[in-house]
């Protein structure tokens, strides 16, 4: 067995033992390429069915590209897809390319404090909302291809997570199983020990947990299994002819790509491989992340 | 510094290790330079710390670079594991830095269970203390077979080697002591000097060992489990009829050993028998054959009802069954570990409601080899106790199986303590169950199988018991319930144990054993189970004091125990308790709703 085949096998035993405890279960996907090889666990898992929602918060800002790439999907692997959005905050624009635009000599520093905040109101607040079942859930009809409104309101209770432990600090310090408390905070000096495999899986009427299959993998651990498994993914991880490509996908205001000329996955792990992105972050073309501007958003609720 | 051949990176293998030992004895700092000296920060990290520290007044330690979190920064010590990646020239590795504080033990446990290795760090000035004797404990416990030992800060001890040499005299014997295995190597180093981490030092010239990273790189990948005998903790049972799928997968990791399509198995504690159909996956080529380490799945061909927690073996080599075990363990509760509270045990992907049967000792974790006569293990203990399952479970001695061997405790919604199987201890229904087994192990099935059975009445079978004082009431209930079973339609039978007495024990004397009638009860019930019926009884004509002697005799079924208490101060576990002034019919529906709920009438 290879090193991606035990990583592959750990994450399906959790993704097992995630769906055996919450009965209030779902998978956030950000279309991005981590939560893609998640829904691909998922489908050798429970043997090509994903027997739980799959929550996706809609900004607004993403690619055209991503949102035609995840209905697709949906579509075709008969996904339960339920998209949430903070609707209040984009009616009463109040979001970074709004007040942008309405402050257009805003200073670097400025301009960083509206975009994390940003965030927190389009994707903490949009999910957390989603995920009580106080904000709007819209779920794909699969018969239809539409949206439609989503009559269940009940809170999920278990949320599984593509977070991966090298991507940035903060994420390093997450259990597998993570229990977030009623306000949606995590408590990073207080988490339960994890034994060998076995999870925190029982928790107070009220609180959730955070599940992270993917925890041990790595940005090249991805690639190569993409590869392996021939998981599509959106093409805006590639260089079409610009000589840049994006490396982790985001909004589109607050996200710039990286130069590379890697055209495929093959030229990705390669590029990978041969450390030339070393010195640079994974999410250094995100903008919203700041000094601390990740770690507050993600004891705030963030992913 | 001998140089690797690079290995290419498509080839490498990935080594978990930990770093433990005492608060402040350096483990972060060891971790930093190991970063810094493989190169594996970004351009520029190490200058911009070094900067900050300059900027803040505070002198540069390789530590800042693994403070991710600001919580961190400000206490000034590790409080959670972190994980770090670096490469050598032959392979990858994961280090999690584990907190060497008392107050976060949890999370060095944490960190330490998915460990291949640990490097444990010993203060050269400060020599042996206490966490570095509880880490070195909870490491053995943990199965960490693979420990380096680094004697750090060399320099604030002039590289003494007689110093070095001292503690590592200590450490052995302490290490001896407890029984753990014994160190690979002690290396001395200076860390914040980045002596003997990732290449050679000057300063120790008395010292021709390896380097902590030669170590290290040469530490092997554990065996693979695949030689030993077969062992998959049941993870669920699959039907996704609503995606048109009939497929009945029982799935699981397996932890041990192989199987091929054609095995034949056996789940425990239920004695179960089947054989492998298949072996299922998705987007993956056909396979006959499966290992250790896949979590996977299969379709046997003979339908069983087998349930989340059993253990699948081969019939030849089948795992232990018992309700007391005696293990090595650690408390990290917030609240004692007592005798009298219930608890849930976690082992494979078995939960069962457990107590504390006993204590055989607390070791006193600041010296540990010390007794201490303690009613009860309080956090951060590490004991030798015996615990009682409220029903059987399917374990291994933790010697023979590290994954079927091993458990933790819950306590409320907190996992508050884990250990390691070191016995089966004998509880009084030993021979009963070893007699059930041999006895299921060799059945010889008829032409007409349980799944055949149970698909023609719409139910399996069942055994529904009440237990209770004489003139309770039992008796009027059975027989209500048994007429209201037969009229919806179920294959229902009362065995009044009477029956029993006059003929199938009319042998025995007035004065025989209490146990044979049990014994003889509980197969006469065996036998009318296996031909599908719900059966209804009370412990009235054989005086059971409790049910469980019957219970060891049918693994293979549910048993609903219903406990008629007038005076409701009762304190045995059951399923349905009840008063036995309640009309005949409220406790029907009761009971009704039970066997659906346990999917006994109503099957998935």
């Amino acid at each position: 067995m290879d090193h991606l085949e035990q990583l592959e096998q750990q994450s399906v035993y959790i993704l097992r033992e995630a769906f055996r405890h919450f009965e209030r279960l779902c998978m956030l996907w950000s279309i991005g390429k981590d939560s893609t090889v998640l829904l691909w666990l998922a489908r050798k898992a429970f043997f090509g069915h994903v027997p739980f929602p799959l929550v996706h918060i809609d900004t607004s800002y993403k690619l055209p590209e991503m949102i035609a790439y995840r209905d697709k999907l949906a579509l075709e692997y008969k996904l339960q897809m339920v998209v949430g959005q903070n609707v209040e905050a984009l009616a009463a624009q109040d979001t970074f390319p709004d007040r942008l635009a309405a402050n257009p000599n805003m200073s670097a520093e400025e301009q960083a404090q509206v975009r994390t905040a940003c965030c927190g109101r389009l994707k903490a607040q949009a999910l957390g909302a989603t995920l009580h079942g106080t904000g709007i859930r819209r779920r794909l009809n699969l018969q239809t291809g539409q949206y439609e409104t989503d009559d269940d309101h009940q809170p999920y209770t278990g949320v599984i997570v593509g977070a991966r432990a090298d991507e940035e600090g903060s994420r390093s310090k997450e259990r597998y199983f993570s229990p977030r408390d009623k306000n949606n905070l995590w408590d990073v000096g207080d988490q339960p020990p994890e034994f060998w495999n076995q999870y925190k899986t029982d928790f107070a009427p009220g609180t959730h947990v955070r599940i992270h299959p993917l925890l041990d993998w790595t940005e090249l651990n991805i690639w190569e299994y993409v590869k392996r498994e021939a998981i599509p993914t959106v093409p805006l991880y590639y260089d079409q002819g610009s000589g840049t490509r994006y490396r982790s996908l985001g909004c589109g205001p607050c996200q710039s790509p990286i130069k590379s000329t890697s055209k495929n996955v093959d030229d990705i792990i390669v590029e990978l491989r041969s450390g030339a992105l070393r010195n640079v972050a994974e999410r250094s073309g995100r903008l919203q992340d700041g000094k601390h501007g990740l770690e507050e958003l993600r004891r705030d609720g963030y992913m | 510094m001998i140089e690797n051949a690079r290995v290419p990176e498509a080839e490498r293998q990935t080594f978990h290790v930990v770093i433990v030992g005492h608060v402040d004895h350096g483990k972060s700092t060891v971790v930093g330079r190991l970063l810094a000296d493989t190169g594996a920060l970004p351009q520029g990290k190490l200058e911009a710390v070094r900067r900050e520290c300059e900027r803040t007044g505070k002198p540069f330690e390789y530590a800042f670079l693994l403070d991710a979190l600001s919580d961190e920064q400000d206490q000034g010590i590790t409080i959670d594991t972190a994980r770090c990646f670096f490469k050598s020239a032959t392979r990858d590795y994961i280090i999690i830095d584990a907190p060497g504080h008392i107050e976060f033990l949890k999370n060095m446990i944490s960190g330490a269970a998915r460990a291949e290795a640990a490097v444990l760090v010993i203060d050269a000035k400060e020599g042996v203390r206490e966490n570095s004797r509880r880490h070195g404990y909870i490491l053995a416990m943990l199965g960490i077979r693979q420990v380096v030992v680094c004697v750090n800060k060399m320099d604030l001890v002039g590289y003494d080697q007689k110093h070095f040499r001292a503690i590592e005299a200590e450490y052995r014997a302490f290490l001896e002591g407890i029984g753990a295995v014994s160190p690979r190597a002690f290396v001395p180093v200076a860390a914040i000097a980045g002596e003997n981490l990732a290449s050679r030092g000057k300063a120790t010239p008395w010292y021709d060992g390896p380097t902590l990273l030669e170590l290290l790189d040469k530490l092997p990948k554990a065996p693979p489990r695949t030689e030993q005998p077969l062992r998959m903790p049941l993870q669920a049972v699959y039907k996704f009829t609503k995606h048109g799928d009939d497929r009945r997968i029982f799935a699981g990791r397996i932890e041990a050993g192989r199987v091929a399509v054609g095995d034949k198995v056996v789940f425990s504690p239920s004695n179960k028998i089947s054989t492998v159909r298949s072996i299922e996956a998705f987007n993956a080529p056909p396979r006959t054959r499966i290992e250790a380490g896949w979590s996977t799945g299969f379709t046997l061909t003979e339908e069983i009802y087998v349930t989340r927690g059993e253990i699948m073996s081969h019939v030849e080599r089948p795992p232990l069954v018992s309700t007391r075990l005696r293990a090595n363990m650690i408390w990290l509760g917030k609240k004692p570990l007592i005798a009298g509270r219930d608890y849930k045990l976690k082992l494979g992907t078995a939960a069962v409601p457990v107590v504390l049967h006993r204590i055989n000792k607390v070791i006193d974790a600041s010296e540990l080899d010390h007794r201490l006569d303690k009613s009860q293990v309080d956090r951060n203990d590490v004991a030798d106790v015996t615990l009682e399952v409220r029903q059987p479970v399917a374990f291994d001695l933790t010697s023979d199986c590290e994954a079927t061997g091993r458990f933790v405790i819950v306590d409320g919604y907190d996992m508050a303590g884990g250990g390691i199987i070191t016995a089966a201890v004998a509880d009084d229904l030993r021979d009963l169950r070893a007699e059930a087994r041999t006895r299921d192990f060799n059945w010889v099935p008829g032409g007409v199988t349980t799944a055949d059975r149970a698909r023609r009445s719409g139910h399996r079978s069942a055994l529904v018991m009440f237990v209770g004082k004489a003139g309770s009431g039992k008796m009027r209930y059975a027989r209500a319930l048994e007429r209201a079973l037969f009229d919806a339609g179920r294959t229902a039978y009362m065995l009044d144990g009477q029956n029993v007495l006059l003929g199938v024990d009319h042998d025995l004397w007035v004065d025989a054993a209490q146990s044979e009638l049990v014994r003889r009860f509980g197969e006469v019930v065996h036998l009318l189970l296996n031909a599908g019926l719900i059966v209804v009884s009370t412990t009235n004509a054989i005086g059971l004091a409790d049910a469980t002697a019957v219970q060891a005799l049918i693994p293979d079924a549910p048993m609903l125990l219903i406990d008629i208490d007038p005076t409701d101060a009762s304190a045995q576990a059951c399923d349905l308790r009840i008063r036995g002034i309640e009309p005949e019919a409220d406790v029907i529906a009761q009971i009704t709703a039970l066997l659906a709920e346990r999917q006994i009438t109503s099957m998935v």
